[in-house]
């Protein structure tokens, strides 16, 4: 079994208002060092089959589905975890 | 001519869609559930508004995947109109049906209340019976509607004409003020805007129903050639 840890960012081209929101809050609170905030999203899979399988289904889910490539940018992080 | 209206698990535009088909348009309508797989009786598909699979993921995201989405892509194909208002304007983009996504608001509000729109091209099969640059009241409801699209596909639309209706206020921060764009060959019309809230004066506006009669117009008049 493997664990996978995928990241969806917001292209950096595309202006993000949450973001800013955020970002503004921040600074409101005192953090005016706080220069930029970006929202993204963090998914766990849990994903049975070998690594290469697993690296192409990842792939595959993350273009098919889990982010839309007009304007968010993916990554993850794979894991195999221990059979209890 | 026979209409389908999709219906996806959160759809909340269905009801209004349907009932401006039958009793303001006069023309054949059915409900259509997300896993049919056959539209092929159908003239034109109507894809509603709402909160397809709760906007789980992106809006459309989950709903794009639905069985039904194989036989709207063979149907856009086929060169039958195809009109997605708001949640269905969403459902096209993830689809890639059109180009595009949607972005929150700028203001990050969901904006409820009718809006003024500008008729950019009124030569394609949704507009026909508008007048180019003709001011249309049209009410919108969305959280997610401002229009976002690369340089090189913003200049496609420009040159091809594709941009068929703008917001006179640009109040959710959309790319040029976008808000329904149609595909190259002109058959698919995306828009945030919802013309089904706006057939008869006694919702406030009639400015939408010209929408729906310049469908059946282009549908007529190909199919007396035809007959």
């Amino acid at each position: 079994m493997y664990k996978v840890k995928v990241f969806v960012t917001l292209r950096e081209s595309v202006l993000d208002p949450q973001g800013k929101a955020v970002q503004q809050s921040l600074t409101n609170l005192g953090y005016e060092g706080v220069q930029d905030v970006r929202i993204g999203k963090y998914m766990e899979l849990t994903i049975d089959g070998n690594t290469q399988d697993v690296e192409k289904t990842v792939k595959e889910v993350c273009e098919k589905l889990l982010s839309n490539p007009v304007i968010e940018d993916y990554r993850y992080e794979i894991e195999e975890s221990v059979q209890q | 001519m026979k209409f389908a209206v999709i219906v996806f698990p959160g759809s909340n535009c269905d009801v209004d869609m349907f009932h401006a088909v039958k009793d303001e348009l006069g023309e054949e309508v059915e409900y259509v559930w997300h896993d049919a797989d056959d539209l092929s009786q159908f003239d034109g598909i109507l894809l509603p508004g709402g909160f397809s699979y709760g906007d789980y993921l992106r809006s459309g995201a989950i709903a794009h995947l639905s069985k039904v989405m194989s036989e709207v892509k063979k149907a856009a194909e086929a060169g039958k109109p195809i009109l997605g208002v708001c949640n269905g304007f969403q459902i096209l983009l993830e689809s890639g049906l059109l180009p595009g996504a949607m972005l929150r608001n700028k203001d990050l509000k969901f904006v409820c209340r009718p809006t003024k729109l500008r008729v950019e091209n009124n030569e394609t099969m949704f507009s026909s019976a508008y007048n180019k640059g003709e001011e249309i009241t049209i009410p919108v409801a969305h959280g997610e509607g401002n229009y976002y699209c690369d340089e090189a596909t913003l200049k496609q639309l420009q040159d091809n004409q594709q941009i068929v209706f703008t917001y006179a206020d640009n109040f959710n921060g959309s790319l040029q003020s976008i808000a329904g764009i149609v595909n190259e060959k002109g058959n698919v019309l995306g828009m945030m805007p919802h013309p089904e809230r706006a057939v008869d004066e006694l919702l406030g506006s009639a400015d939408g129903l010209k929408l729906f009669q310049s469908i059946v117009k282009q549908w007529r008049e190909s199919h007396v050639v035809n007959a």
